[in-house]
């Protein structure tokens, strides 16, 4: 008999110590959120560290993001070709394609794009620093990380994920545009009227909205992995591996609450 | 100038500082000796603020480290240099950015010309030529990033110096020339110094006083004059090597 309840009682403490480990991580987080944002908000600021994370989150991920785009945007139009010719609606092409990118597809997929890219990146970096006691030594000299290392990175992020989503629209009905007028035989200049007629700036707004949110989400997470990380190689590798796993999941998640709180049903 | 009362700080079940009672003088230099991870550095780390003790006071000029915040605890760091084990030089930047890096931020920021000029002049200091300024940290060699960290502690004038471990993974003779410029600066500047190391040579050259720091407690305090008399079973153990004795040994 006690060798059961102790077998009952290690089940109920390590669904226990779960929840627990949860409850604390969300509350960290949250907390170091909190901080980071307060320091985005209060002098001094650095505008040279922002320009940098500007140049390096924004500019740098261009490529990744317009290539994104525009490989989805053609497939996206295969795709909704072949299941619109089920009923004779070939002729919606252009505005799903349109709808699907700018609401969708192209603040997320290049949300994740991203964050494969900078959320590693950051969290790596950061990482090192503190491995290395850079972050320690930052304090000694006077200047605070939190306001140095990680409000630049997530003012930077937060601004630039929505430029490169809108970038990431127009490519990718670009995208569309080309297979449509290549392989679908649509006529270019209907095409691109129907993409005009159908889009509304309510769809383009929340698509940008989403993509700021998930800006923010991709720089909190590396600087909170990589501000935290443990000692040596390994404690950067998963400081790293935490930063764009948890990222991408976040970015999922808030991406469907977004979609409902902006288009409720 | 600086004293501790009581400080402990334990990391989950691990206590590491078990009430540690240390004062340093103004002008003086203290050398804290002890094995490795005996809570040296923890000790060196709670007085700046970077991990905050579970219990006890730590006073620097009077004022309570511990509970300085924001403004108060900013202006309390800048009389602080600190040289890092490893250097902590910042490797996205040069070297006299990194020399120069509060000299570039805060109230009284120098304009840039200005700030590379005394970095220059640091770096000179510490046996570094003009040309290392416009070199990224990786390119030197450990001794070398070990002088720009110098460089860079001393960048302000700083009314107390911390040295963690300055002559580790260096070869002896290096070591024995970052331990004159250690103690040259400390004289000339007239600065507070506290040291930790375990290298004896060091200790010899640097310290006015010696505190021995085992089992998270101050086991003896004293002149280093003194190291080699006292009765004290860990100093003596310690400072002669000693395999048998009251610090266990583990092989």
């Amino acid at each position: 008999m006690p060798a059961a309840i102790r077998l009952v009682q290690g089940f109920l403490a390590s669904i226990g110590a779960a929840v627990l480990g949860l409850c604390q991580t969300t509350g960290s987080l949250t907390l170091f959120a909190l901080d980071g944002v307060s320091h985005v908000l209060r002098p001094p600021w650095y505008p040279m560290e922002f320009a940098r994370q500007l140049l390096r989150i924004g500019y740098f991920s261009l490529p990744v993001v317009g290539l994104t785009a525009l490989f989805t945007g053609g497939a996206l139009a295969l795709q909704i070709y072949a299941g619109g010719a089920r009923f004779n609606a070939e002729s919606v092409v252009p505005s799903i394609v349109a709808i699907g990118m700018v609401r969708e597809l192209g603040p997320v997929l290049g949300g994740l794009m991203v964050a494969g890219r900078v959320s590693a990146s950051i969290a790596a970096e950061l990482g090192t620093m503190r491995v290395t006691e850079q972050i320690d030594a930052l304090w000694t000299l006077s200047t605070n990380p939190m306001k140095y290392l990680v409000a630049p990175r997530l003012l930077a992020a937060t601004l630039a994920m929505p430029a490169l989503a809108f970038v990431g629209d127009v490519i990718g009905i670009m995208g569309g545009f080309a297979v449509g007028v290549a392989r679908l035989d649509f006529n270019p200049a209907v095409y691109i009227d129907t993409t005009w007629r159908f889009l509304e700036t309510g769809d383009i707004t929340s698509g940008l909205i989403k993509a700021a949110v998930f800006g923010f989400i991709i720089a909190l997470m590396g600087c909170y992995q990589g501000y935290r990380s443990g000692r040596g190689a390994q404690g950067v590798g998963r400081a790293t591996t935490n930063a764009v796993v948890s990222a991408s999941i976040l970015i999922l998640a808030s991406n469907y609450i977004l979609t409902e709180a902006l288009f409720p049903a | 100038m600086i004293a501790l009362s009581g400080v402990a700080k334990a990391f989950g079940s691990k206590r590491v500082l078990a009430g540690v009672d240390l004062s340093v003088a103004r002008g003086e230099s203290l050398v804290i000796i002890g094995g490795s991870g005996t809570g040296k550095s923890v000790t060196l780390k709670c007085v700046l603020g970077l991990i905050v003790p579970d219990a006890g006071r730590i006073l620097v000029d009077g004022q309570d480290a511990v509970a300085a915040r924001g403004r108060a605890r900013e202006a309390m760091l800048d009389k602080f240099g600190m040289l890092f084990q490893g250097g902590a030089l910042f490797d996205s930047m040069l070297v006299w950015e990194n020399v120069a890096f509060r000299l570039l931020r805060g109230q009284n920021r120098l304009g840039r010309a200005e700030a590379r000029e005394t970095a220059i002049e640091k770096l000179k200091r510490v046996g570094l030529t003009a040309e290392t300024a416009d070199l990224f940290p990786a390119e030197l060699s450990g001794g070398m990033q070990k002088r720009v960290g110098l460089a860079r502690a001393i960048a302000t004038t700083p009314e107390i110096i911390f040295f963690d471990e300055p002559t580790t993974g260096l070869d002896p003779i290096m070591a024995d020339v970052i331990n004159d410029l250690i103690r040259e600066i400390v004289v000339e500047m007239g600065a507070t110094a506290m040291t930790i190391t375990h290298d004896m040579t060091s200790v010899r050259k640097i310290a006015d006083r010696v505190a021995m720091l085992h089992e998270g407690v101050i086991q003896w305090a004293g002149p280093v004059g003194e190291i080699d008399t006292t009765e004290n079973p860990y100093v003596h153990q310690f400072v002669n090597g000693l395999p048998d004795g009251p610090i266990a040994a583990v092989r």
